[in-house]
């Protein structure tokens, strides 16, 4: 009994079909549970006041817009080495989910930034490689949505994916470089994980596993629907023939 | 592999070739600056190394169809993939001939350009130098991007989303590099980074241009 056996989209299907209940519930429970913890049951911070809430869903969001990007790359590489069809549909199934992670994260930036900094936007290297993030996102949707026969759809975007990771992670050093040039603003570097208060950071890491949760409940749900699509439009082409 | 680069160099340079074109779209984006910003030299001056760089970009991009479009319609890049050439050379060839009708070209009218900005003479000899390093990545990146799409009908407004995110690390550096030696500072860090990119680009990237041309030619 291997790994590789749930390559099989039919095994698939039943696995994520067994599991899918339990994923989106534990999902449900753990981000009910920890926002109503973080935003009713802890204290103001005393210099943010109640905007510190706002780390609740700007910091598991970004944790899983770039873990996403991640993921996309293990199921690129995965396809073009064993050729499994279910792990292209997976990295295609990641990406919107991917990026609309990356635009939440972009926009409670944004709406903390304004009180805090006192500003919604600041060219800061975190909040550019997260723009820049949201680029590759784009463009990687888009070719999906070019190409029309699927595997070479599939080939392409994997390629696409890991030449992708190796700009993005240059992108992310050079904006660190780029900024120091501009100015020193150290204080805005959000290493908030270690400068966390106990307090918060509890409830953050309950809100975060439920994000997490609530990704893979995502990803597999798209990914059955792209195995279905797949299955109708092979029926739909036999039809025809 | 240099009689496909004097195959292409004769191609783009004849009548047709679009030889010009992105020359001349480059000198127009750099003096719509002005007009945007308004005649103000010392303000222009401090944006010129950037303007000329995203200008330089633009330019690179316009061009980037080109690379693959035409030999993969009338089959010339079917018979290129089975020459005893690997693939991965025809790709280091045609960003070789894109660099040298484009990127070159670019680098030989920055100097009036930047006259034009009111760019000082040591700012045009540091803004050349982060041109002559950097420009390389542009067209090797570029020709990635064009093999990627070169199976798609209408596939130019793709590409430039494809291929504009990839140009990031070079522009960051590029552009850093020409304005702190524009404004006297230590350019050197910035200029090394700036190799690195290009030369790691042109190490990995034939490779993976070459497998997606593959993928496209199936």
């Amino acid at each position: 009994m291997s790994f590789w056996e749930y390559a099989n989209p039919v095994k698939f299907l039943k696995l994520s079909g067994n599991l899918l209940p339990y994923c989106s519930t534990l999902a449900a429970i753990m981000i009910l549970t920890g926002l109503g913890w973080g935003f009713f049951f802890t204290p103001d911070d005393y210099k943010q006041g109640a905007t510190v809430k706002i780390l609740y869903v700007h910091v598991p969001s970004a944790f899983v817009a770039i873990n996403a990007w991640f993921m996309m790359l293990i199921a690129s590489i995965v396809w073009l080495v064993r050729r499994h069809h279910v792990s292209a549909l997976a990295a295609k199934a990641a990406a919107p989910i991917g990026i609309a992670m990356t635009v939440v994260g972009l926009v409670t930036g944004a709406l903390w930034g304004q009180p805090m900094w006192g500003t919604w936007w600041e060219w800061d290297p975190k909040l550019t490689s997260f723009l820049i993030l949201f680029l590759f996102y784009l463009g990687y949707i888009a070719l999906w949505a070019a190409v029309e026969d699927p595997d070479t759809a599939a080939d392409l975007t994997s390629v696409l994916c890991i030449v992708g990771s190796v700009f993005a992670a240059l992108s992310r050093y050079a904006t660190v470089f780029w900024n120091q040039g501009l100015h020193q603003d150290a204080s805005l570097s959000i290493d908030k994980e270690e400068h966390v208060a106990d307090v918060f950071y509890y409830p953050l890491i309950v809100v975060m596993a439920g994000f997490v949760l609530l990704f893979i409940t995502l990803v597999l749900l798209n990914t059955r629907s792209e195995i279905m699509m797949r299955r109708a439009s092979a029926i739909m082409a036999r039809g025809k023939i | 592999m240099i009689t496909l680069i004097l195959r292409d160099l004769r191609i783009a340079v004849r009548a047709g070739g679009g030889f010009g074109l992105s020359l001349a779209f480059f000198f127009i984006i750099v003096i719509f600056f002005p007009f945007s910003i308004g005649p103000n030299l010392d303000l222009l001056s401090k944006v010129a190394p950037g303007t000329l760089w995203v200008g330089a970009l633009l330019a690179c991009l316009l061009s980037l169809e080109r690379i693959f479009a035409l030999d993969f319609e009338d089959g010339t890049l079917d018979l290129l993939a089975t020459s005893p050439i690997p693939l991965e050379g025809v790709v280091i060839a045609k960003a070789f001939v894109h660099w040298l009708t484009t990127g070159l070209p670019l680098i030989l009218l920055t100097p009036f350009l930047g006259v034009l900005l009111g760019l000082q003479t040591s700012g045009i000899i540091f803004l050349i130098t982060s041109l002559i390093f950097g420009t390389p990545a542009l067209s090797i990146i570029g020709t990635f991007g064009a093999a990627l799409t070169v199976g798609i009908k209408r596939g130019g407004l793709l590409l430039s989303i494809l291929v504009l995110p990839l140009y990031i690390p070079t522009l960051i550096f590029g552009a850093e590099a020409a304005r702190r030696g524009s404004e006297g500072f230590e350019m050197q860090t910035s200029i090394l980074l700036l190799l690195g990119v290009t030369l790691l680009s042109w190490a990995i990237l034939p490779f993976a241009a070459a497998s997606v041309l593959r993928i496209n030619l199936r």
